[in-house]
């Protein structure tokens, strides 16, 4: 156990944390620029410096995250602390992913700060020494399990905070159109559009880039509206939202799968109805209602959004509450 | 607008085969002269709507919740003892509503298994039109393309023929297809034949979606049939003992309703040697069980069972599931009789030096003399304050082992045949033994390995022989588990498949043009969202792309 390694990696934390915080003021000075009137096709300086030390803090964020598993000799995710570097950096990389085919900069500011909240909550309460693992936690499911653990919650976390700009941007919508939720109906679009003239074809209509207005000009009132309106419709985001929460539903299903294979070679039964494990269970059946609701017609595409949230809160809680507060086999957060 | 129209079942313009499920009214008309008949329809017809599937997962989510905040007899329950202490009020009323035990609930077991008969009454009726859509040929093509947002329209130096054959290529092995002809009249009025293209792909995806479902369908079959057929023994042995799988061996026994005795697998298992590693600091970093495997009909075999790699048997597992130490002590009584002798199973607490408590037990003392109970703290690692009193561990390995013993004598009631704890003494008839010197004081035995003690009040000695480890054991069979894993790993696959293939329709018509070259109009659509639909058609047209748009006097001749 190399501490000077340790040491290395959390100070490299911290300069992630600040990069963050760097972004975060960048992103929103550009978000913001849209509320005091600037331009939609304006140059966006401010969105390109968020991008550049975005980038930056995700190295150091990596570099930290591979110091530490230097520093303890295994992979670096057995703790809570550890845990919330892979599941930020996750959250940060997918931004970064997504950003490369469309226009999200527009998340930026949610994604830079969701990181570095959840890195200051870890250094300053979840923070534990680099070091090896106890008995239970030797085995090669620590590396499946855990780290697509991280992966799932990373991906929930960044379609939550899609969500929470559709909710707005949804409230926007009807209440500049004067009408209700616009009518997507997404699960049975594609066949909508053949038996009439689709409805789903409207929502299609926005352009792929996000920072692009989509919908036609409309009488922007208040700051937060005029923020909204060059962001994608409501409709885009839904089915943004949609897909990587699709993605996210089934690596969540493969860490309880993997994690029952898990409890069984360690434990001696694969499922035992530990806090944890039962509030994984309600976490993948709350997503699971999620992608129901999707496909029952006759549901606004604002609801969806929030059975997605309410799951990300689940998953929340599952994390820091249960790890914590509960008293379960789970708790190897060290602490 | 409410109607569920599930994904494969329908084509361009055909009819709806799942009626509409989701109207709240029953479906006649005159609602009163539904019958019985009629009810239960009705009934069956909104349970395997996806809306009554929806509120039952949602409500699955909200009835396993408690499950979370309330201890749990079958995972922890000392905690539910403890539960009961601490709330006696409240918790015999949340046992009534089996608040302990969830999972086992009448009204957990209601809405999972209302869950799965909606999903199987949803999905078997799916999977046979599924079946019968897989023959069925691709859907006609639409009369106009003007509709679909993904279209397009392009003039080619090829031949009809020769389009057909490049967009055959193109199409691949994933495309079921259809030609076809039609005949048109242009505004010149002379007759033109052409042709069409009628493709689709992606019916894995409604596939994977019914394999998806049918495998939670297997899994929860074969969890039930593991729960009936399963059984698990638990128990503790001391280095050097021996333990056999029989019931009347184990500590404790559970099984299924249908356990076979007969059936189970004759071994027995030797605990030859244990062994941990601690860090400095005392965290646990390796536990590892030395055994030795012996059946009757096989020759003995040496294994070692650690805490993620559990030992196989034929039929069952067993998997090491705690440890700590037995002192092994021997005791005479006041007539100078061996009373006792042999190891006793001390429990280490949580805390990081193991500091482990134990009662033993001296029920057979000479005739005419009290039952002799002690009581004590087992310190591996004792820290001794300079009055030479030891306080507490500091360290999980034997460093500095230190026992230390409260004396009792009275009855033991070890004969009343009420269960009793082995490892705590129940002090109710027994009077403690006070210390002679400070009679205000409870008597303290303290022992290092090796060493006698006289007991107070000459009730006798007792001698720590030696400190050898216990681990403590789980055998379990059940059958089910492989195959939990078969449909955990199908669902996954399913799933994958049922939210990632992306189901494509293309339709074509490759129309003569005038000098040789030819226009083909063409449309996608996509079932759900596909944001990759634009590509897929361009790159199916991509060798007829010379890129001309078709003019105003081939638009003529459409
Ligand atoms: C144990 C409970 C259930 C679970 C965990 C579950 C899970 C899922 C999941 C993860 C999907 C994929 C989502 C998607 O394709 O968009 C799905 C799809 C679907 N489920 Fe379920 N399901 C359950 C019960 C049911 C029931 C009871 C029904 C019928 C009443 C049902 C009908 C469907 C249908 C029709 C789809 C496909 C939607 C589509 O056409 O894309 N499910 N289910």
């Amino acid at each position: 156990m190399n501490t000077d390694l340790g040491t290395i990696s959390t100070l490299l934390v911290y300069g992630a944390m600040a990069c963050y915080v760097v972004a975060m003021i960048a992103f929103a000075v550009d978000v913001s620029a849209l509320g005091v009137g600037a331009k939609a096709d304006r140059r966006r300086r401010a969105a390109g410096i968020g991008m550049s030390v975005i980038h930056l803090a995700a190295v150091v964020h990596l570099a930290a995250i591979v110091l530490r598993a230097l520093a303890a000799g295994r992979v670096p995710w057995a703790n809570m602390y550890e845990f919330t570097l892979m599941f930020t950096f996750f959250l940060v990389a997918v931004f970064l992913g997504i950003q490369r085919r469309k226009d999200v900069r527009y998340l930026g500011v949610g994604v830079a700060m969701l990181a570095f909240l959840a890195l200051f909550l870890a250094i300053s309460v979840l923070y534990v020494e680099a070091d090896g693992v106890q008995p239970a936690l030797q085995s090669y499911w620590l590396v499946i399990h855990v780290s697509v653990a991280t992966l799932a919650t990373g991906l929930f976390g960044f379609s939550a905070l899609i969500s929470v700009v559709q909710l707005l941007q949804g409230r926007r919508e009807s209440c500049a159109t004067d009408h209700p939720d616009p009518a997507i109906v997404p699960g049975a679009e594609g066949d909508g559009a053949t038996d009439g003239d689709g409805g789903g074809a409207a929502g299609k209509a926005g352009h792929p880039g996000g920072g692009v207005a989509t919908a036609p000009a409309r009488t922007g009132t208040t700051v937060l509206n005029r923020v909204l309106q060059p962001l994608p419709a409501a409709a885009d985001l839904e089915r943004l939202a949609y897909r990587l929460n699709a993605v996210a539903f089934v690596a969540w299903t493969f860490v309880l799968v993997a994690g029952a294979i898990w409890a069984e070679h360690a434990w001696g039964r694969p499922w035992g109805w530990d806090p944890k494990e039962t509030w994984s269970f309600v976490i993948w059946v709350i997503y699971a209602a999620y992608l129901h609701a999707r496909v029952t017609t006759g549901w606004a595409a604002q609801k969806f959004a929030y059975f997605a949230l309410v799951g990300f809160m689940a998953l929340l809680a599952n994390f820091y509450v249960v790890n914590i507060f509960f008293n379960s086999r789970h708790s190897y957060s060290g602490l | 607008m409410a109607t569920y129209h599930p994904e494969g079942l329908k084509t361009a313009a055909e009819e709806t085969l799942v009626e509409d499920r989701s109207s709240s009214k029953p479906p006649t008309p005159q609602g009163v002269s539904l019958g019985l008949k009629g009810w239960l329809r009705w009934m069956w017809r909104q349970l395997t709507s996806m809306r009554v599937a929806l509120l039952l997962l949602l409500l699955l989510a909200g009835v396993a919740l408690p499950g979370a905040f309330f201890p749990q007899r079958s995972v922890d329950p000392n905690a539910v003892a403890e539960y009961f202490q601490d709330h006696p009020d409240s918790a015999p009323v949340l046992d009534k509503l089996h608040l302990f035990d969830v999972f086992s609930s009448p009204w957990f077991s209601a809405v999972y298994l209302l869950l799965f008969i909606s999903l199987i009454g949803c999905i078997v009726p799916r999977t046979l039109s599924h079946l019968k859509n897989l023959r069925a040929r691709p859907p006609r093509v639409p009369r106009r393309f003007a509709r679909f947002p993904v279209r397009t329209e392009l003039r080619t130096a090829m031949p009809p023929e020769q389009v057909q054959q490049a967009l055959a290529g193109t199409l691949g092995r994933r495309y079921r297809r259809e030609w076809g002809t039609e005949s048109v009249t242009t505004t010149a009025g002379r007759e033109r034949t052409i042709r069409t293209l009628s493709a689709e792909r992606g019916t894995g995806r409604e596939t994977g979606n019914l394999i998806f479902h049918l495998a939670l369908v297997g899994l929860l079959v074969v969890t039930a049939w593991g729960s009936l057929v399963h059984y698990r023994g638990q128990i503790v042995i001391v280095e050097g003992d021996t333990f056999v799988n029989s019931p009347v061996d184990y500590d404790s026994f559970d099984t299924g309703a249908w356990y076979d005795a007969e059936g189970m697998e004759p071994f027995r298992i030797r605990l030859d040697d244990f062994s941990s590693v601690f860090t400095e600091l005392g965290d646990a970093r390796d536990f590892t069980a030395d055994v030795t495997l012996m059946r009757s009909d096989a020759p003995d075999r040496e294994q070692t069972i650690q805490v993620n790699h559990p030992l196989e048997t034929n039929s069952t597992r067993v998997y090491l599931s705690g440890n700590g130490y037995a002192p092994d002590v021997t005791v005479t009584d006041a007539d100078g009789e061996v009373a006792f002798s042999g190891p006793v199973i001390f429990l280490p607490d949580d805390d990081i030096g193991y500091t482990s408590n134990g009662a033993i037990m001296v029920p057979d003392t000479s005739a005419g003399l009290d039952q002799l109970g002690l009581n004590g703290t087992l310190l591996p690692t004792a820290v001794i304050t300079p009055g030479g009193q030891p306080v507490m561990s500091s360290y999980p390995e034997l460093n500095d082992p230190v026992l230390v013993l409260n004396v009792y004598t009275g009855d033991l009631g070890l004969d009343d045949g009420i269960p009793q704890n082995l490892y705590t003494l129940d002090t109710t008839n027994l009077t403690e033994v006070p210390d002679p010197d400070d009679p205000s004081q409870p008597a303290q035995v303290l022992l290092r390995p090796g060493e006698t003690a006289e007991l107070p009040d000459g009730l006798g000695t007792i001698t720590l022989n030696d400190i050898p480890r216990f681990a403590a054991l789980d055998v379990r069979y059940d059958p089910s588990i492989p195959w939990m894993g078969v449909f955990a790993g199908i669902a996954i696959a399913a799933l994958a498949a049922s939210l990632f293939l992306p189901r494509r329709r293309l339709w074509a018509r490759i129309i003569p043009g005038p000098g040789g070259t030819t226009v083909v109009t063409a449309a996608a659509l996509a079932r759900g969202d596909d944001p990759g639909l634009r590509a897929e058609l361009d790159r199916v047209l991509a060798p007829l792309s010379i890129d001309q748009p078709a003019d105003e006097q081939t638009k003529e001749n459409l």
